[in-house]
């Protein structure tokens, strides 16, 4: 059910960070299917992602996206398959998983009573950051918002939000970090300034990212490779530039739409695949 | 001006119709309170007490502690669920228990100052000094404390199961145990069925040992042993409760919703 016994746990934490899994895929899922009662949300899902890779789960509305990173999350436990995160089972480390990986999306928030510093403080603790305060500060200069250090969180713009939940999800300077929609409902300004941090970030740490997105522009611009999702299957995969010649279209926006439309992508016979 | 009244009455039946516990709730607390009353009134009816003011302020404040534990645990997660919170929380490395403590002293602290507070004024205007009480003070108040935690953990596993639906069953469970937990009145004002219920409650014991103190001026060991025993068992199966729907929730892929709903 769940622990009690906190002494491995803290030694796990505080102990120096080891290397010891470069070769293997940071996250490696083999086989991942939910059903919630008669809806599949992910059929036979199976997927990976290298170290400072950043991948862009893509799909309709109901695809599975969702679920499946909650299930990277160790939110919603699996029907079948398995997942493997930093060599860890998900079933069993759980908790070791979440030390050194984070999560953030536009549809959660953070409690609006606090000020910023609080709640990051708060998140600190739960982290078992060290020197949280100089933490703190360097996060939110690096997005931007040093100002809003001492508003009250109910009071910031969504996109200040939205960047306040991003300093949350650094805070542990996480080797992995899943975002669901982060730069859903900002401005084209705001979402451009994040993705550019983002991008940095990832440049200077080298994090791993899962990263769901309805704006194809934007997955072009950020991911390193996507997956199309549909009915919690695969549809396609690959770098941007690999979907969009063997789909022979100018636009992620189109492989979208006509991977909505259809929930298959209308492959053109090409001499390669077709042997 | 008709047509909208009665588009804001549907609205709130809409709502009764689709939760039970919220249409439970037109009756759940009419009912509490009638018992509750009806059973003093024919507590004083049969006995003229000296006391009984007495045991009514004691009542009332012992009450408060066991109330003040329950509701500390139980509103600090709905609070987290309501504001969207829930997932940061659920994703931090923060064991079950390590969450379950957090919660559990905070029920520590807000009983801690609901009893300080009471007590001086009980002092101060009602001549009612909870100190009398003595050393059995110190029992008196775990036990009503561990057992807030016990019914706290059950109802907040309600709300992470059953999210805003179980919210009146929440805040209505406490008050379920008020009339059981022969709080302003001795157990046998009960009739026979509801005292085999009230004999499992913890809480039963503090308040039949908190009169009995302030008649003889001794407390009765026996009863806070069994009290105390009992409060295990709550614990290990409000704890073991709460595992198991946290379990049905991550199964159900609740806990993604539950903030956004
Ligand atoms: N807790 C749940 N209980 C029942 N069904 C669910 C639950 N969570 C998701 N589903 C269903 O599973 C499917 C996948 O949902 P999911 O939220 O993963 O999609 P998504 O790809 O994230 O979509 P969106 O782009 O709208 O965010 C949908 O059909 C959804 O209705
Ligand atoms: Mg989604």
């Amino acid at each position: 059910m769940y622990s009690l016994c906190g002494l491995p746990y803290y030694w796990w934490t505080h102990r120096a960070k080891g290397e010891g899994v470069s070769d293997a895929p940071i996250i490696d899922v083999r086989n991942l299917t939910k059903r919630f009662g008669d809806t599949t949300a992910v059929d036979h899902l199976s997927l990976s992602a290298d170290k400072g890779e950043i991948l862009g789960l893509l799909g309709p509305n109901g695809a599975g996206k969702t679920t499946t990173i909650q299930m990277m999350l160790g939110l919603t436990t699996p029907t079948e398959g398995d997942i493997r995160i930093l060599g860890m089972d998900i079933k069993t480390q759980r908790r070791d998983i979440l030390q050194r990986s984070n999560f953030s999306s536009a549809y959660i928030s953070l409690p609006t009573n606090l000020t910023a510093w609080e709640n990051l403080n708060v998140f600190g603790r739960l982290y078992g950051i060290k020197h949280s305060k100089q933490r703190i500060q360097e996060l939110l200069d690096l997005f931007e918002i040093p100002h809003v250090i001492n508003t009250v969180t109910g009071a910031l713009s969504t996109g200040q939000l939205t960047r306040l939940n991003l300093c949350k999800a650094f805070l542990n300077d996480p080797d992995i970090l899943f975002l669901d929609e982060p730069t859903a409902s900002l401005d084209p300004d705001i979402a451009e300034k994040v993705r550019r941090t983002l991008a940095n970030v990832q440049a200077e740490k080298n994090v791993t990212m899962i990263y769901t997105s309805h704006n194809m522009r934007e997955v072009e611009l950020v991911c390193d490779r996507v997956i199309f999702m549909a009915k919690g299957r695969i549809v396609t995969q690959g770098t941007p530039k690999d979907v969009l010649e063997r789909a022979q279209s100018n636009s992620l926006e189109d492989v979208f739409i006509s991977i909505a439309r259809d929930g298959e992508l209308k492959e053109p016979v090409s001499e390669e695949e077709d042997d | 001006m008709w047509t909208r009244v009665s588009g804001m009455v549907l609205r709130y039946l809409y709502l009764y119709r689709r939760s039970l516990a919220r249409a439970g709730e037109v009756f759940f607390w009419p009912i509490m309170d009638l018992m509750v009353w009806g059973f003093l009134t024919v507590y004083l009816q049969r006995h003229v007490v000296a006391d009984a003011v007495l045991f009514l302020i004691g009542g009332m404040i012992f009450w408060d502690v066991l109330y003040r534990s329950q509701q500390a645990i139980t509103l600090s997660l709905s609070e987290e669920i309501w504001i969207k919170n829930v997932i940061n929380i659920f994703i931090a490395p923060i064991s079950m228990f390590e969450l379950l403590l957090s919660v559990c002293l905070m029920g520590v602290i807000k009983a801690g100052l609901a009893t300080l507070v009471l007590g001086t004024m009980a002092a101060l205007f009602y001549t009612f000094n909870i100190f009398t009480l003595g050393l059995a003070l110190v029992p008196f108040l775990g036990i009503l404390l561990l057992f807030g935690w016990a019914v706290g953990m059950i109802t907040m596993a309600l709300i992470l199961r059953f999210g805003k639906a179980a919210e009146a069953l929440v805040w209505g469970i406490p008050f379920l145990l008020q009339p059981l937990s022969a709080v302003f009145y001795p157990v046998d004002v009960l009739p026979a069925g509801f005292r085999h219920f009230a004999g499992a409650f913890p809480s039963t014991y503090v308040f039949e040992g908190m009169r009995h103190v302030l008649q003889t001026g001794n407390v009765d060991v026996s009863m806070m042993v069994k009290a105390l025993v009992l409060n295990g068992v709550w614990l290990v199966i409000g704890s073991a409760f709460f595992g198991w729907m946290l379990g049905q929730v991550r199964e159900k892929g609740f806990l993604s919703r539950l903030g956004m709903e």
